[in-house]
C-alpha cells in the first residue's frame, strides 16, 4: 500500500489562506490503513485546524468528509457537493489522490495535507517499511522475493557491498542488510545458485527516468 | 475556591476502575479540591481517542486531565499505556496548533488514592491558572464583548 505521513499543523497553516472555508477530505484506502488520512485523521486534523484558527484568529471554517478512494472518479463524485461549498480543499489523500481531485475541480485550489512517502507494508504496530520502488521491471524472482533495488541502500543487484555489520545495513544500522536477507532466503528455498549469476545493468528507462509512466490496455478501452 | 478557578474549566477524564473511584472516595472523605473540574467517567483511559482531547479544548475546556490506573494495574492490561501514548501525541498536536501542551496532562492513581487525586486536580488547576484561560475562550470572550453595545 501507499504509505504517507501527515504534514505538521504549522505547515498546513502556512499553506491555507486565512478567512476561508476549508474541506478536509480524507481517503478510505491506503492512507486510512497507514493512519495518515482516513476518517479518524480527518477528524483530528480538522479539530487541530479549528483550534489553531480560534487561537490565532485565522478565520477558518472547517468541514470534514472522507470518501472511499480519492484516485477514482466514481468515488470523487460523492464529494462534489461538499467541495463546491468550500473555498479550498485540503486533501489527506496520497499524491495521486490530491492530483485526481485537482484535475476534476478546475477552479478549486487543492492542497496536500500529507507527505506521500513510499510503497510499503505494516511491519509491526505503528511501524511501516518500504518494500517496493516501482522500478517498472520487477526482479523479485531472482532474489528470493526480497527487493535489492528498494531494500539495499545502495540498490546493488550484485551484492552484498561488504559494508554490512552483524546483518545490519552500513548506511542505516537500524535496518537489516537486504543482501543478508536475500542470502538467507535463497538458502532456505534451496536456490543459492541464483547468486552465481551476474545480473546485467538494470533498465532504468522503465522507471521514472523514462518520464511519467502510462499503461494503456487496448482490450479494456472503450 | 479562588474566583480565577470559576472562570476556567478543567475536564477530567477519569477511569471508572481507579480515578473515578478515587474522586468518589475524595467526596466521602470530605477532601477539598478545585470546583472548576468537570469529571467524565470513562470505561478505561485506553478508550479515549486523540480527538476527544482536542474536542474538549474546542468546546471550551481550559485544561484536560486524564486520570488512569497506575502503570501495570490497568483493568484491561494496557489501556493506560495506550492512553499515555495518545496523550503525548495530542500534546504535540496542541503545541503545533498554538495551545500550551501543559494544558493536557495524564496522571495515574489507584482507587484508594483520594488524596493524590485531589493533589493532581489542584496541580492542574494551578497550571491552568498560571497559563490563564485558553486562547480559544479568550477569543470567544472578545467576540462577545465586541457584539455588546
Amino acid at each position: 500500500m501507499i504509505v504517507a505521513e501527515r504534514k505538521s499543523i504549522p505547515e498546513l497553516l502556512d499553506m491555507l489562506p486565512n478567512d476561508s472555508k476549508i474541506l478536509v477530505l480524507g481517503c478510505g484506502t491506503c492512507v486510512t490503513v497507514c493512519l495518515a488520512g482516513g476518517e479518524r485523521e480527518v477528524s483530528i486534523i480538522s479539530s487541530a485546524l479549528r483550534i489553531a484558527s480560534k487561537a490565532r484568529g485565522l478565520g477558518y471554517e472547517v468541514s470534514e468528509l472522507t470518501i472511499e478512494r480519492q484516485c477514482d472518479n466514481v468515488f470523487i463524485e460523492q464529494a462534489i457537493e461538499a467541495i463546491e461549498k468550500v473555498d479550498v480543499v485540503l486533501s489527506l489523500g496520497c499524491g495521486a489522490g490530491v492530483q485526481a481531485i485537482a484535475e476534476r475541480f478546475l477552479k478549486k485550489p487543492v492542497y496536500a495535507g500529507l507527505n506521500t512517502k513510499f510503497l510499503g507494508i505494516l511491519e509491526e504496530r505503528g511501524v511501516w517499511t518500504e518494500k517496493c520502488s516501482q522500478c517498472g521491471s520487477c526482479v523479485l524472482h531472482e532474489y528470493g522475493g526480497i527487493c535489492p533495488v528498494t531494500r539495499c541502500a545502495k540498490h546493488l543487484l550484485n551484492g552484498p557491498c561488504g559494508g554490512s555489520r552483524e546483518d545490519r545495513c552500513e548506511v542505516r544500522p537500524d535496518r537489516p542488510c537486504a543482501w543478508q536477507l536475500i542470502y538467507q532466503r535463497l538458502k532456505n528455498i534451496g536456490q543459492l545458485e541464483r547468486l552465481e549469476k551476474i545480473e546485467p545493468p538494470k533498465q532504468w528507462s522503465a522507471s521514472l527516468s523514462g518520464g511519467p509512466r502510462v499503461i494503456i490496455r487496448e482490450d479494456h478501452r472503450i | 475556591m479562588k474566583s480565577a478557578d470559576k472562570e476556567t474549566t478543567i475536564v477530567a477524564f477519569c477511569c471508572i476502575y481507579c480515578a473515578y473511584a478515587a474522586a468518589d472516595l475524595a467526596g466521602s472523605m470530605r477532601l477539598q479540591y478545585p470546583s472548576n473540574v468537570r469529571i467524565i467517567r470513562t470505561p478505561c483511559t485506553g478508550r479515549l481517542e486523540v480527538e476527544y482531547y482536542l474536542r474538549a479544548f474546542e468546546n471550551g475546556a481550559d485544561g484536560v486531565l486524564v486520570a488512569g490506573c497506575e502503570e501495570g494495574s490497568c483493568h484491561f492490561k494496557e489501556g493506560n499505556l495506550i492512553a499515555k501514548r495518545r496523550v503525548n501525541y495530542a500534546r504535540k498536536l496542541l503545541a503545533e496548533s498554538g495551545l500550551e501542551a501543559d494544558r493536557l496532562k495524564m496522571v495515574n492513581v489507584s482507587a484508594a488514592m483520594a488524596r493524590l487525586f485531589t493533589e493532581h486536580v489542584r496541580e492542574m488547576a494551578e497550571t491552568v491558572q498560571r497559563l490563564g484561560p485558553s486562547p480559544l475562550n479568550r477569543a470567544k470572550t472578545r467576540v462577545q464583548q465586541e457584539i455588546k453595545p
